[in-house]
């Protein structure tokens, strides 16, 4: 993997990142620093600012102020090179159901630029690895919701990305489908040595797979640090939870709104 | 360009799997010109409530249908944007390094497939109503041209739509107000003649006016275009284009 021109071993640089909607401050001088081949974890309540931040990383949305860097580019000078080196799995089940999945990857091989002579290659590749080669020519919308996940990453790493970013990837799965996904990561990071960050709410996702986490209450990074280290903190018996509940804002505080938590719903429901 | 090339037409082909997979859409929407050619057609003909000149009214009403059907089919694609955007297609596409350009372009090539189906459907219904239509090969290159100017026209207004309301319940509220209006402010069912003078104006402006005009001339044998054909097509994609350039704009505000 090539990093043009980043610097200090980073994969993501973010500085005073911030993100307004009218009056609300989603995202408010975040700093962050991923280094290379890490999997990096974005936690936080609903509404803490997660989403957000991914989608001002992802060029989804333009930062208010601050700026970040993303493989060596620059989120607000140079989007377009942003988008070439990185992969992205939203929240939402961004599989098209009517289509098969051997289709969903033709498209993504298509918008991605790859070659015509290497998207075979590739497609049958990223099949194989997400275990999809024989549903490949069944409609999505048959697939359960394990598959469609990893029909998602494959569609994310066919382009073979220098940062993979993962919005919630295993809301909604069952454990076996979610431990699927775990595996099928692992093993992305580990042939590929991509950079990951992910968001999610599952601790125990949290913990698994990830080497360094960021937890964000109201907009901004509460903490910052390795999840044993950070169990440590808060005694020897602490868990993630604990973590969680600590520096969330104690995880009772009501957050989110009314889309948020449709749209949550909607992915589970989707994912079956 | 290649690339740009390349971008749309993998959207459109999309499109174009899911259309053949499903034509239940199709199917749909062909009911409604065959009711306003069967039925509005033929008693307005039969009473000779609307002079046309030397055309039949049956014959001055099939391009006027063929363009509403064009208008109510690409209208509604907002929607389908909207579907997209909730379900993630949206967020997906736009952190593809893909243009902009091209993934508002590849729907509109998209709407225009389904164009050309209800083109096809109305070119059965005028057969089967005995409706003499040209056949020659420029004629029928014409009309294409003309259908796939327009679906792509519309098809790009209700993407701007979809952009600015971005929620389905918004948008088919919106979508009714627009099309009707549209129709009924055109020379679709009634020439411009008949309008009053302020209605004249609206219809002047009206894209949908230019998509008839052009259609009459290349539809009917013996029917003419008023503005000629340069005005037609020169309106049509000097409004296309405008259309894509506000469109390609606005589309990444559906990520937000």
């Amino acid at each position: 993997m090539d990093f043009p021109q980043v610097s200090d071993g980073l994969a993501i640089r973010a500085t005073a990142l911030t993100r307004r909607f009218g009056q609300l401050t989603a995202v408010d001088k975040v700093d962050l620093r991923v280094s290379r081949g890490e999997i990096f974890g974005l936690l936080g309540a609903n509404g803490a600012g997660k989403s957000t931040m991914m989608k001002m990383l992802t060029t989804l949305i333009r930062a208010t102020s601050g700026t970040a860097e993303v493989g060596g580019f620059d989120i607000g000078k140079a989007p377009a090179e942003v988008r070439k080196h990185i992969g992205y799995v939203p929240q939402l089940l961004s599989a098209d159901g009517a289509l098969t999945g051997y289709e969903n990857l033709r498209l993504s091989a298509k918008l991605y630029g790859l070659p015509r002579g290497e998207r075979s290659v590739r497609i049958a590749d990223a099949l194989d690895f997400m275990g999809l080669a024989e549903s490949s020519n069944k409609l999505v919308r048959t697939y359960s919701g394990g598959m469609i996940r990893r029909l998602e990453l494959a569609q994310s790493m066919l382009h073979r990305p220098d940062i993979l970013f993962l919005d919630e990837p295993t809301i909604g799965l069952d454990p076996v489908a979610r431990h699927s996904v775990w595996d099928r990561l692992l093993e992305l990071r580990r042939k590929y040595d991509m950079t990951v960050l992910m968001t999610t709410h599952d601790m125990e996702e949290a913990e698994t797979l990830c080497n360094e986490l960021a937890i964000l209450h109201a907009g901004r990074v509460a903490v910052v640090g390795r999840p044993d280290a950070l169990r440590r903190t808060l005694g020897p018996a602490a868990t993630m939870d604990d973590v969680f509940a600590h520096y969330a804002g104690g995880g009772i505080r009501e957050s989110g709104d009314f889309a948020g938590a449709v749209q949550a719903r909607r992915t589970a429901s989707r994912l079956g | 360009m290649e690339r740009f090339i390349r971008e749309s037409a993998a959207v459109a082909q999309i499109e174009l799997i899911k259309l053949t997979r499903d034509p239940t859409e199709l199917v749909s929407r062909a009911i409604q010109p065959v009711l306003w050619l069967v039925v509005f057609g033929q008693v307005l003909a039969h009473v000779h409530g609307i002079y046309t000149g030397e055309i039949g009214y049956l014959a001055f009403i099939t391009p006027g249908i063929l363009a509403q059907s064009v208008l109510f089919s690409a209208i509604f694609y907002g929607i389908a944007v909207i579907w997209e955007r909730d379900l993630g297609v949206v967020h997906k596409l736009l952190v593809s390094p893909a243009r902009r350009s091209s993934l508002v372009f590849g729907k509109a090539v998209a709407a225009g497939f389904r164009g050309i189906v209800q083109a096809v459907v109305i070119y059965l219904i005028a057969f089967a109503l005995q409706v003499t239509i040209r056949q020659d090969p420029q004629a029928i290159l014409g009309v294409v041209a003309s259908v796939l100017l327009g679906s792509g026209i519309f098809s790009t207004f209700s993407l701007i739509v979809a952009c600015i309301v971005k929620t389905r319940e918004r948008f088919m509220g919106i979508g009714q107000v627009l099309t009707m209006p549209m129709f009924f402010a055109s020379n679709a069912i009634y020439p411009l003649d008949l309008m009053p003078a302020w209605l004249r104006v609206v219809a002047r402006l009206n894209p949908l006016t230019y998509l008839v005009d052009a259609l009459r001339g290349l539809m009917i044998p013996g029917g003419e275009s008023v503005y000629g054909y340069a005005v037609d097509f020169g309106v049509l994609i000097a409004v296309f284009c405008m259309l894509l350039a506000v469109a390609v704009r606005l589309y990444p505000s559906l990520a937000e």
